[in-house]
């Protein structure tokens, strides 16, 4: 057992995989020499040398272009897009190539490829380098989304991503980069499509995902001691597949549900969500489901703007006191 | 092919399965009693509907399933077998008989939580959505109610409209409904806080001896129906002595001439009937947000049966004959005793006749029958000494039959009409043959 950074996990989570399988090879802009921007593949080129993982020229299109056909091709790429939002410079490859290959050949071509995306804000990086693109990515069939909040989370979902025969999105937090956390000794192997309880409760559920899980966890001690209410805190972690047993389950425990999420508004994963909850749940609900969110604009660089715009720990503790007393 | 627990009647959610007449492996042909069936208010022999085998029995005598569960399974011959897996174990009697008895204010969650899905849910694929819609989010009088207090109130059978909300702008909230429920349980409604806990009562009597008698459905229903309808339903009392000589003599004569005898209440339910339709303002029941007036009288006549009672249903009472009328309140009265009744021998009608004069009982106030808007109290015919037109006193028959009225619907003088024509239909009795 060892304590280790959530950055430290990730560059465990690929040498575990690249130990143990060399067709698992890994890209990106300034992963090798540099050992990452975020410093989060720190000795990788070292450990596995330059055949097998390169850095790239500043070209996502490229980075994905060459992951797709390396995957096609036999080997299990995991690729790197440093900022989450450059996504949309190689959307055609995450929309209409990775997700569709296996299912337009009918299986003759697989694409088991991971792709690595820094996400969210609180780093004040701006408007185009703080989003949260989980439904950017989360709305094409075929492909796979999981986003892990804690390091023993990146190690394990890594593997399972990467030991995965489709494509999987892997949505890291830039600033849960330098938090802490246990993680056991020896090979960690988890499962996609499996949300975690973090925190047992009573009186509401709230859904939280990668940064937002801190905070709703912080929020649900600050309930619990100050106003009594008990809050069951869960870790959504794969929104594709999505874990609904877990998600009803602990609605038809609360009666109560809070979405925690980083994204703007409109469409964000909890909508999914609560819309998955009024169908399958209706009668378990006790009250309104309440999204707690970002508004619906560009991410501000200012620092007090950011933290005034992103879903905050007195922001949940006052919208689940309000929702839950009034 | 599946058998399901058959819905009888509109608010029976369950039924428990009294006894099996067949066991798996039987053969059977269409029209074979499968198995007797027990709701809250009837028995009644569960048919197949073809021919086949019976391949699986999930639902085992003395257990109660929901209506639309599957019971068991009929295969027809050259039918694959069934691949049909029960959910769950069939829900035992103790679990099933008393939701409403036991109060739960920690344990309820995990009693009414939805089923949890058994195999993993494809949700961007497909949904479940819910089976049954339980009552609209606002109730006729307004208020609105949250979905999981609709569900827990449609299970527990309880009204919302009985229930004090508490959430936000009024909304009534599971809370509402649990606080509402224990206090049904203990024998009050939320509406009359103070009363008496089941554990308070057990405590009043502890040291005496007593038999504790669990309450079967016939039991549940009168206590809920008869409470709802005393609490909700606005009654008055109208009381009439009526001289029933005439009638006694004319029923005398009609007996001579026929093999079954008719009885004194016969006349009374055809007068009653005629009545309600020479007053057809006050043929009518309440609907919430409107009146239903009827152009013909169906008239419940209350039958005292082992355990209880049941009101079945003479239908357009005003057009048919006293024997008529006799024959078929005999015939109904004896399926009700072998609780063979169907929900449509006792569903609907707009009054009742409730008779307690063959136990000598001389006058009595009836609980209206709702959704009726009134039901006639009848007591003993007795000598007693009235005044004659010359001034001096005689003996005559007296009954004294007293109207309880739902004042939503029947006024005083709408009422006292009503019984002023039941009064002299009676005491004039050669009308009622016509």
């Amino acid at each position: 057992m060892a304590q280790l950074t959530y950055r430290d996990a990730v560059a465990r989570g690929i040498a575990q995989e690249m130990a143990r399988d060399e067709d698992v090879v890994f890209l990106g802009e300034d992963i090798a020499k540099a050992g990452g921007v975020f410093k989060a593949t720190v000795g990788l080129l070292e450990q596995f040398g330059p055949l097998r993982v390169r850095d790239t020229p500043i070209s996502e299109q490229a980075i994905l272009g060459a992951a797709m056909g390396a995957a096609m091709t036999g080997l299990k790429p995991i690729a790197e897009i440093m900022f989450a939002d450059f996504i949309a410079v190689c959307y055609d490859y995450i929309a209409n190539e990775f997700p569709k290959s296996r299912y337009m050949t009918n299986g003759q071509v697989k694409c088991p490829l991971v792709v690595r995306v820094g996400n969210g804000g609180g780093a004040r990086f701006g408007a185009q380098h703080s989003q949260s693109i989980e439904n950017w990515v989360m709305q094409f069939p075929g492909l796979k989304v999981v986003a892990p909040s804690s390091p023993v989370d990146i190690v394990g979902l890594m593997a399972a991503a990467v030991r995965d025969p489709d494509p999987v999105i892997f949505i890291e937090h830039k600033s849960l980069y330098a938090t802490t956390g246990e993680v056991p000794d020896g090979e960690i192997v988890d499962t996609l499509g499996t949300a975690k309880i973090l925190r047992t409760g009573s009186d509401c559920t709230l859904i939280a995902l990668g940064m937002m899980v801190p905070r709703a966890l912080a929020a649900a001690e600050r309930l619990q001691a100050e106003e009594g209410i008990s809050c069951e805190v869960v870790d959504v972690r794969s929104l594709v597949p999505l874990d609904t047993q877990t998600i009803l389950g602990s609605v038809a425990r609360t009666h109560r549900v809070f979405t925690i999420e980083e994204n703007p508004r409109v469409l964000g994963w909890g909508a999914e969500i609560v819309s998955i909850i009024a169908d399958e749940a209706f009668y378990d609900l006790d009250g309104p489901p309440v999204r707690i969110t970002t508004p619906n604009i560009p991410l501000p660089a200012s620092d007090i703007l950011e933290d005034l715009a992103i879903p905050s720990v007195g922001r949940i503790f006052e919208t689940v006191l309000r929702s839950m007393r009034s | 092919m599946e058998i399901l627990m058959p819905q009888l009647g509109e608010t029976v959610t369950e039924g428990k399965i009294v006894g099996w007449h067949r066991k798996v492996g039987d053969k059977v042909e269409a029209g074979d009693v499968l198995f007797e069936l027990e709701t809250d208010k009837v028995t009644m022999d569960v048919p197949a509907t073809l021919a086949g085998e019976i391949t699986g029995i999930f639902v085992n005598e003395g257990d109660i399933a929901p209506v639309g569960a599957v019971v068991a399974i009929l295969t027809q011959e050259g039918e694959a077998p069934s691949t049909y897996v029960p959910p769950t174990a069939a829900p035992s009697p103790a679990t099933a008989t008393q939701p409403v008895a036991v109060p739960s204010p920690a344990a309820a969650p995990a009693t009414v939580s939805t089923p949890s899905p058994s195999a993993p849910l494809d949700p961007y694929n497909s949904v479940r959505t819910p089976e049954r819609i339980f009552a609209p989010a606002r109730t006729a009088t307004g208020r609105h109610a949250t979905p999981l207090a609709r569900r827990l109130a449609g299970l527990a059978e309880l009204d919302l409209a009985r229930v004090t909300g508490t959430g936000p702008h009024g909304r009534i909230v599971a809370q509402d409904v649990r606080d509402a429920e224990r206090g049904q349980a203990s024998g009050t409604a939320s509406a009359m806080p103070g009363g008496a806990s089941r554990e308070q009562v057990l405590a009043l009597y502890k040291g005496t001896d007593f038999t504790e008698i669990p309450l079967d459905g016939m039991r549940k229903t009168i206590a809920r129906r008869l409470q709802e309808s005393k609490q909700t339903v606005p009654h008055f009392y109208l009381v009439a002595d009526v001289n029933i000589d005439a009638m006694l003599a004319l029923r005398q004569e009609i007996n001579l001439a026929l093999p079954e005898k008719v009885s004194v209440n016969d006349f009374v339910v055809k007068a009653f009937a005629m009545a309600l339709v020479r007053t057809p303002a006050a043929n009518a029941v309440w609907a919430s947000d409107r009146i239903l007036q009827f152009q013909h009288a169906d008239v419940g006549v209350a039958v005292a049966i082992d355990g209880g009672l049941i009101t079945p249903v003479i239908r357009q009472a005003n057009t048919k004959g006293i024997a008529a009328i006799s024959s078929e309140i005999r015939e109904l009265a004896e399926r009700a005793r072998n609780r063979k009744l169907l929900p449509q021998d006792y569903q609907g009608g707009s009054a009742s006749v409730s008779n307690l004069g063959m136990y000598g009982v001389r006058e009595f106030s009836a609980i209206i029958n709702p959704p009726h808007a009134t039901i006639l109290a009848v007591g003993a015919g007795m000598r007693r000494p009235i005044e004659a037109p010359d001034g001096s006193v005689r003996f005559a028959t007296m009954m004294t039959v007293t109207l309880s009225c739902d004042h939503r619907v029947v006024d005083g003088a709408l009422g006292a009409s009503l019984m002023a024509d039941f009064k002299k239909l009676l005491e004039q009795p050669l009308a009622t043959l016509l």
